[in-house]
């Protein structure tokens, strides 16, 4: 197989017109893909008999079949540029990344909602077992589930203040001052840690009830019993700082090359008409910063629906599941239970609401945005 | 990311009473941010040197407060006087970094790669592959930023313990290649709509291929584009943990994994959490520091036109 890859390298020298194409290298691409198919359809073939006990000859694992797989994608991309010459070169560019993405994705996703309709715990013995809508009307009736739902959408919200304040810092970089670069490496640090040490770092040693630093700064100021994660409400204030921390450098870096991109003349020319500087923003770099502001907001959402480490790390979804998001609960549910089934059902119930909400999202921005330019 | 010039306009210098009020709150702000930013790694790394009691007693500044001793990186057998006996945590930390840089780089890199192809193919030529068009095939990719690690979880632990990938590091190099694709796609688009389309005509005019006028001639021009493209992945490889906690048990954990398990003990030995919670930050945070100009630029790709 390799040889004929080679081979297929080799004729890009002369980049021939599709019907220029000899029927003879035709013909060996048709055959090279057709002989990939039946081997990739074959190995299938014998590993769901041999895994069903049909039959007797196969492989202890589906490895072979995702070589086989890596193999076929290979001749697919041959049989691209045998047929079609330099269109299938040109389709090779695309191919490693369409392929590959298909597969971790697309199988995987539908094998997701497969396992959602079954009922399968990987600690019991019983194996799994086809239980139609019973998780789906298991999860309407999980209180926990509806709280971590409640969260997300607390947790999405936070995303407002964390937008208020990479503003401020956006437009504080951008103001003239010395050391700028010294400024926007310090403030850009928190996003390369990671959010696992971030968790030690500052959930469980800077906001140490006993001696934490700030704990002690609380109690000077005046609040006797600093505990930040043993009641709810402030459980979750301080799951959403900790974030925060890490993720307003993200947006502040957007904003701020928002804010350099825009031309001076503007605010110039609103200064020379006697516009104050509160006018001068809200008036001006506030509406020319509104496609960007949109942009970080929602790719700032997109990464707050993914929160989950922190909250594994620092709470556990404590206390009583006050701080769980959808993807710790789910994380949990595993790790403590082995769920896989009912796991997979909330995360695929979690999926669909996510795709309908930034859909949604995306439709009301891109109408918001034309509206106020 | 140009620098501006400090040229103070007409307005700026209405009166100096306002003037200095202003530089004083704008540094006032700069000043507290940064130590916002910094106390918690300055704790972290301070921490490392203390003893039980001064960490219990609050203690901040070190030589003032408390004497600092190597207790935290002793412990991981990383201090002056430990590097050179033989110590299992050290080994154990070592085979976890290396998981680390391993699947980090090994992500970024095949990503990058296929990346840059998808994206160099997208900007380019026109595609229908049966009713899909480039711009379903660019939305297609992109749309996988929104797909939730969690979403993916379960049937991925399913279906490599089937393919024999649970607790591998290629198990988890494909899976964090997947994560940082739409980015790396995302960022090359915008890198390869910059570079104009002239000169790969006068390219293949003079004889070179399709596939020789990418390698020669925009792939060196790309080049700092795929820098940050790759910085960016590298920083999201490196800090995942919601996949690598569930996919790996023993062979294949990560450094945030075993920060991870060491943090719900009772008891926790504070001078060796700061100690390897620094060790797990540090490589970030000088990569961060030195290349901090590719990271911006990775990050504003495409938000700014």
């Amino acid at each position: 197989m390799a040889e004929q890859i080679s081979t297929a390298n080799a004729w890009p020298a002369n980049s021939t017109p599709a019907d220029l194409i000899p029927p003879g290298r035709k013909r060996l691409g048709w055959a090279l893909i057709i002989a990939a198919t039946l081997v990739l359809l074959a190995m299938i073939v014998v590993q769901i008999l041999y895994t069903t006990s049909v039959d007797t000859v196969g492989f202890d694992t589906w490895r072979p079949v995702v070589y086989a797989y890596v193999v076929w994608g290979m001749a697919l991309g041959a049989w691209q540029v045998l047929t079609r010459g330099e269109d299938g070169q040109r389709a090779l560019f695309l191919l490693p990344a369409l392929l590959f993405t298909i597969a971790m994705v697309i199988f995987p996703t539908l094998f997701g909602f497969y396992i959602a309709l079954t009922d399968w715990n990987l600690s019991s013995f019983a194996g799994r077992k086809f239980n139609g809508l019973d998780n789906f009307w298991q999860m309407l009736a999980d209180p926990y589930y509806r709280n971590a739902l409640f969260n997300m959408v607390l947790y999405v919200l936070a995303v407002l203040v964390e937008y208020v304040i990479s503003f401020g810092l956006a437009l504080l970089l951008n103001a003239q001052i010395r050391a700028r670069k010294f400024f926007r490496v310090v403030f850009l640090l928190p996003l390369m840690l990671s959010p696992v040490a971030v968790s030690w770092m500052i959930g469980k040693s800077l906001m140490e009830y006993r001696f934490g630093p700030a704990a002690t700064l609380a109690r000077t100021l005046g609040w006797d019993n600093p505990a930040f994660f043993s009641n709810p409400i402030t459980a979750r204030i301080s799951i959403m700082v900790l974030d925060a921390w890490t993720f307003i450098p993200f947006m502040m870096i957007m904003l701020l090359a928002g804010l350099q991109a825009m031309s001076r003349e503007v605010i110039e020319a609103a200064r020379v008409d006697g516009a104050t500087t509160w006018q001068t923003f809200w008036q001006v770099t506030f509406p020319l910063m509104l496609p960007v502001s949109v942009t970080a907001v929602i790719l700032r959402i997109i990464f707050k629906l993914k929160l989950a480490d922190i909250i594994i790390t620092v709470t556990s979804g404590g206390p009583g599941g006050a701080t769980d998001s959808v993807s710790s609960f789910i994380y949990r549910e595993y790790r403590d239970r082995s769920n896989v089934g009912y796991g997979t059902m909330l995360a695929m119930f979690y999926l669909i609401i996510i795709v309908v909400f930034v859909t949604w999202l995306l439709k009301l921005a891109s109408r918001f945005v034309r509206n106020v330019n | 990311m140009s620098v501006q010039t400090t040229d103070y306009t007409v307005s700026d210098i209405r009166s100096p009473a306002a003037f200095i009020t202003s530089r004083v709150f704008i540094y006032g702000a700069l000043v507290f941010w940064s130590f916002v930013c910094l106390f918690p790694i300055y704790w972290t790394i301070t921490t490392s040197f203390k003893s039980a009691v001064d960490v219990t007693q609050g203690h901040l500044i070190p030589f003032v407060d408390f004497q600092p001793d190597w207790k935290g990186w002793r412990s991981l057998g990383l201090s002056p006087d430990s590097i050179f006996q033989t110590s299992t945590v050290r080994d154990e930390f070592l085979k976890r970094f290396m998981n680390s840089v391993i699947t980090s780089v090994g992500a970024s890199s095949l990503a990058i790669i296929i990346g840059s192809l998808a994206a160099y193919g997208l900007t380019r030529y026109r595609y229908h592959f049966a009713w899909f068009k480039n711009e379903d095939i660019s939305f297609f990719f992109l749309s996988q930023l929104i797909l939730p690690p969690v979403v993916l979880a379960l049937p991925f632990l399913v279906l490599y313990r089937e393919v024999a990938l649970l607790d591998t590091r290629i198990g988890l190099v494909l899976l964090y290649t997947l994560m940082v694709l739409p980015i790396v796609i995302w960022i090359m688009r915008d890198q390869f709509n910059s570079i104009p389309v002239e000169l790969e005509e006068a390219a293949l005019v003079d004889g070179l291929t399709i596939w020789g006028a990418f390698f020669r001639i925009v792939m060196p021009i790309a080049l700092p584009g795929m820098v940050a493209a790759f910085i960016l992945a590298m920083v999201l490889c490196w800090n995942e943990y919601f996949f690598a906690a569930l996919l790996t048990s023993t062979d294949a954990k990560t450094i945030p994994v075993m920060v991870a398990s060491q943090t719900g003990s009772q008891g926790i030995n504070w001078w060796s959490m700061a100690a390897l919670a620094t060790a797990a930050i540090a490589p970030l945070a000088i990569i961060g520091i030195a290349l901090e100009r590719y990271l911006i630029m990775g990050m504003t790709a495409g938000s700014v036109k």
